[in-house]
């Protein structure tokens, strides 16, 4: 880890930053599980809750841009402290994103519940995809809390994984809506829940990548990078 | 459309490099006993802003005086090793110094304009040079005035003292007076430490306009100066040369440890 800067105030500012970056990721963590466990259970008003409890993070969102705004104009951040900075702005937006996610996964329980369509079936379609997004999520935020290039980069290509697995739900479904004419709102309902799965685990890549710019300083995006290395590791 | 790492990780080729106007090999400087520069190593290249940047003390204003052997002045201090400009070594015996110093002008810290008027502060030096009738004086002089963004402001004064003007202008002044004997060269030492911000706004937007035409070589104290005007950054650090290269690259990924605690404010 680089050394203190001279100024105290400066690593403090970094320090909260950081913190309530991890506070906002342990929060929407929470909230995708709480999101899948009502679309397991069918409990209505735990969806309500979650989709409540969005506006914490979304407050959260509008804190930390702020923070760090203030941050720039103070301390004109170079290099490692630069990439840092702009890597948070990042990460808080994916995030946010995240929580809106897990919002739609709450909001899909809560329509099915009012139909009164039993979940468990269709909560076993999505469940695979749903630990794999998870731990995803929770395997980035943790490479970023340690800066842990590494980890991040063998993230990175495990989301093809989630991405094919959707592919296949689709499929699925489609094929229960040929079959059953009746199953297509329910059915639709599913396919929104896996999408937002989908979309998590997306996000979850994306924290990834700003990660290896931060400790690497390569912008990785939109590059076959993950591949590349994980091609290199083999060939040795 | 993806594309590979490859083309991102991939050097830039030697071909695409601009040329060199001055190249520092094994340079060494003492002043008596005390050794201010360490084995520099360098390339100056035309047409381009080459910042260098350090803590007080780290030789790089010693570095830039001897660029255009400014050192010769002062007894006891003595430079060992090659400047090679315009294919000569300028610290070989021999050189015409003179001649060095109109190729390789100079602007300092304090604004120097000599107890002249406006127009005699540009004309001096050109008649030292080269032997022009009134009239051509007089384009001269507009001239320089103009390259220093300064005709506007002085023409209808350029027979009031150099020292009547505001601190800005004085050192705008300078850098006039440096171009006017038509140099390949400018070496800016802390050129706006001693002004206010809009002078020194005035003064960077001087430089991005100069380099076009001249390769300028600029020593700081302010890093986001070294940042905002220059092409190439040079961090020294107790007379040594601790990382060289192209100033984006050094501002957002530098590849020394220590050149990143320096730039980021980690002073220890």
């Amino acid at each position: 880890m680089p050394a203190e800067h001279s100024s105290k105030q400066y690593d403090l500012d970094l320090e909260q930053i950081r913190s309530k970056v991890l506070l906002m990721g342990g929060l929407v963590e929470n909230q995708f599980h709480d999101a899948l466990e009502c679309f397991r259970t069918g409990d209505a008003d735990r969806a309500e809750q979650v989709i409540q409890a969005d506006g914490q993070v979304n407050r959260l969102e509008v804190t930390l841009d702020d923070a760090c705004s203030h941050l720039i104009v103070r301390r004109q951040p170079a290099a490692n402290d630069l990439r840092t900075v702009m890597a948070t702005i990042k990460v808080i937006t994916d995030l946010e994103r995240v929580g809106d996610e897990a919002t739609k996964i709450a909001r899909a329980a809560r329509s099915m519940k009012d139909r009164g369509v039993a979940a468990i079936n269709h909560y076993e379609t999505v469940r695979v995809i749903a630990a794999s997004a998870a731990a995803l999520l929770h395997d980035a935020l943790d490479a970023f809390a340690r800066l842990d290039a590494q980890q991040a980069t063998a993230l990175i290509a495990q989301d093809k994984a989630v991405d094919h697995e959707f592919r296949s739900i689709m499929r699925n479904l489609i094929t229960f809506m040929m079959e059953d004419p009746r199953t297509i709102s329910t059915a639709l309902d599913t396919l929104w829940v896996a999408k937002a799965v989908e979309r998590i685990g997306d996000h979850a890549k994306n924290i990834a990548e700003y990660v290896i710019y931060v400790v690497e300083g390569k912008d990785i995006r939109h590059t076959d990078y993950a591949e590349a290395v994980s091609n290199n590791k083999a060939k040795d | 459309m993806t594309n590979t790492m490859n083309s991102q990780l991939s050097a830039v080729p030697e071909s695409s490099t601009p040329r060199v106007t001055i190249e520092i090999a094994n340079l060494n400087f003492f002043y008596g006993a005390f050794q201010g520069l360490k084995n520099i190593n360098l390339k100056i290249h035309d047409k381009k802003v080459t910042a260098f940047i350090g803590p007080s003390g780290c030789g790089k204003s010693t570095l830039l005086r001897t660029l255009n052997r400014m050192y010769d002045l002062y007894p006891g201090q003595r430079a060992e090793g090659e400047i090679v400009y315009n294919g000569r070594n300028i610290l070989a015996p021999g050189l015409d110094v003179n001649m060095l110093r109109a190729r390789v002008g100079m602007v300092f810290q304090k604004p120097t304009p000599f107890p002249m008027t406006v127009y005699e502060n540009i004309a001096f030096g050109v008649r030292l040079y080269e032997n022009l009738s009134r009239g051509e004086m007089d384009e001269r002089v507009e001239w320089a005035l103009n390259k220093a963004a300064l005709w506007g402001e002085v023409k209808d004064k350029l027979h009031k003292s150099g020292l009547s003007l505001s601190g800005g202008q004085q050192q705008r002044l300078c850098i006039a007076r440096g171009v006017a004997v038509k140099p390949e060269v400018l070496l800016l030492d802390e050129p706006t430490s001693a002004l206010d911000p809009i002078s020194t706004a005035k003064i960077e937007e001087l430089i991005s306009e100069l380099k076009g035409e001249y390769t300028i070589a600029i020593v700081t104290h302010n890093m986001q100066q070294a940042a905002r005007c220059s092409d190439y950054t040079a961090y020294m650090y107790l007379g040594e040369l601790v990382e060289f290269g192209e100033t984006d690259q050094i501002f957002m990924n530098p590849g020394r440890r220590e050149t990143q605690d320096y730039i980021t404010g980690r002073f220890g």
